[in-house]
């Protein structure tokens, strides 16, 4: 005679949550965090083309660590979701704060649900805009939420790399800045990462609508070496507003 | 609205026109893409919609220059015989490195240029690339082809599409018709009801590798003539301000024109026509 096994409630959540977090423990960390023109996100990822830091939308963008095909689904769903509400709606619709949700309560659904809890974390930034602040929506594999404004760190090590970290935070400080500041709390004491080993991107406002880029290696190199107070690039326009005078002067 | 999952088998990929199909199949049908049968053109729906004021759009031109391509387009949207619109905009950015302009039945158009908008940038960030310019023009195609029972009805739409080839480094124009049949030109392009007049002039104006300033100019005349001789286009309004819109892409991307500079070509232009005054005062 078979009897089933009893596992108490308890057991399997904690098992479920034991799971998730040594998959997300093996990859690699991720640090976003607001600086004085936009939200900055730094990811430990050597590879060019399997990014873990991507484009949501006009200003809002997708940060996740743990496993690849898994985040990577999310964030296409997240791309679907953005395009058809600002398709239905308007551009101005689509925010942070329901994508967030919705992720959340999809990895809570699977979380307790499913055979298997998603083995990742992820995060929703979101460019302000019209005075409202810099969002950082940080989501766990068990679809718990919580949103920061000042920065976020993902990944197995989050909670060294978040000491590190906040020991050298500061309020509006510039891009180098930031940069080498989460690359040094990416690296630890014992490592050293340089441009190839990073991914890095930015929500940066300005002229254009869409807001994500993606920093390659060669500003990389540049923003990361000291002692070389290099402003961003500003994109766009330089000559565009010369004020014309009335006289009948042809400027060709 | 929940969170767009689907199964690897199931999935509609880079494609934002098959994801709308699936989750929305009733707006598609208003908007007249997705219909699945494209070929059932007599179903009891194809009344022709002749008489219904319909608002249409006009004239407008490409051109491929030195750096890239220049596309204009005039300002006034029809209804009949009466001016609907003094200030439509014709020539939208279709990526970063393409525009697209339209001409016929206002409404479906602009609503085709917006689904073609995002199409472009979903499959860009789905996929992490964009696509070639060819794989964006033959995409346009596509949805003007799906709108072909809609164009059997009279609401027809006929889009230009130009572009920056990052590929081949060098500016490329498409023409469609209705059935989605797309066609490269060679130098320039022009479509609408002052189409003609429009590409007359280009044509006679055009040679290779113009500057900015004299693509510029020239689409500025060649919409200066159709105004002329086509009364559905609308030509430079001194009166309210409201001058032709002109783009250029190179590979840097689109930009428009200030209206500023284009109002300053067309006071050129209006001046050098001037000169022949006191002929037209009363006709002979």
């Amino acid at each position: 005679m078979t009897m089933p096994f009893y596992v108490a409630p308890e057991q399997v959540m904690k098992d479920r949550a034991e799971y998730a977090q040594k998959g997300i423990a093996r990859g690699r960390s991720l640090v976003a965090t607001v600086y004085d023109r936009g939200i900055l996100m730094v990811a430990d990822n050597p590879s060019r083309s399997l990014h873990k830091v991507s484009e949501i939308y006009d200003r809002i963008a997708f940060a996740g660590v743990g496993k690849y095909n898994e985040f990577d689904q999310l964030r296409v769903a997240g791309v679907r979701h953005a395009d058809t509400k600002g398709f239905a709606f308007s551009r101005e619709d689509v925010d942070a704060r329901s994508l967030a949700n919705l992720y959340a309560q999809f990895l809570g659904q699977v979380f307790t649900h499913e055979m298997k809890p998603l083995e990742v974390e992820i995060l929703v930034a979101e460019l302000g805009a019209d005075g409202r602040p810099d969002q950082l929506y940080h989501v766990a594999y068990e679809g718990t939420i919580t949103d920061e404004d000042r920065f976020a760190v993902l990944g197995g090590e989050a909670d060294t790399i978040s000491e590190r970290f906040s020991a050298s935070f500061e309020e509006g400080w510039s891009l180098d800045r930031a940069l080498r500041s989460a690359v040094s709390a990416l690296a630890g004491p014992e490592r050293s990462l340089g441009p190839e080993d990073l991914e890095v991107a930015v929500l940066a406002g300005g002229n254009e609508r869409r807001s994500f880029r993606r920093l390659p290696p060669s500003e990389l190199s540049g923003l990361l070496t000291e002692s070389t107070p290099k402003r961003p690039p500003k994109s766009g326009k330089a000559a565009g507003e010369r004020p014309s005078d009335g006289n009948s002067q042809d400027d060709e | 609205m929940g969170l767009l999952m689907f199964e690897p088998g199931d999935d509609p990929g880079p494609s934002f026109a098959a994801l709308l199909r699936r989750e929305n199949p009733g707006a598609q049908k208003i908007a007249g893409w997705g219909s699945q049968s494209s070929g059932s053109l007599s179903g009891p729906d194809t009344r022709p919609a002749e008489g219904l004021p319909l608002r249409h759009g006009t004239t407008v031109a490409a051109l491929r220059y030195a750096e890239g391509v220049v596309m204009a387009g005039d300002r006034r949207a029809t209804e009949g015989n009466v001016i609907a619109h003094r200030a439509m905009e014709k020539v939208f950015p279709a990526d970063r490195h393409s525009a697209v302009a339209i001409a016929g039945v206002a409404g479906p158009a602009v609503e085709m240029v917006k689904l073609f908008q995002t199409q472009l940038e979903h499959y860009e960030k789905v996929e992490g690339v964009a696509l070639s310019l060819e794989g964006k023009a033959n995409q346009l195609g596509q949805m003007v082809r799906e709108h072909l029972p809609m164009a059997m009805q009279g609401l027809v739409v006929v889009p230009l599409y130009a572009g920056y080839d990052l590929r081949r480094q060098e500016g490329r124009i498409f023409t469609y018709d209705v059935t989605g049949g797309h066609f490269e030109e060679a130098d320039h392009a022009a479509t609408g009801s002052g189409g003609r007049d429009a590409r007359t002039t280009i044509k006679l104006g055009w040679r290779p590798d113009l500057g900015r300033e004299e693509a510029i100019e020239l689409a500025v005349r060649a919409l200066y003539e159709a105004a002329d001789e086509d009364s559905a286009t609308g030509g430079p309004d001194v009166v309210r301000g409201i001058f032709p819109m002109v783009a250029t892409v190179t590979v840097d991307g689109y930009e428009e024109v200030p209206q500023q500079e284009v109002a300053e070509r067309f006071s050129a232009l209006v001046e050098q026509r001037g000169l022949g005054r006191g002929r037209g005062g009363g006709a002979p």
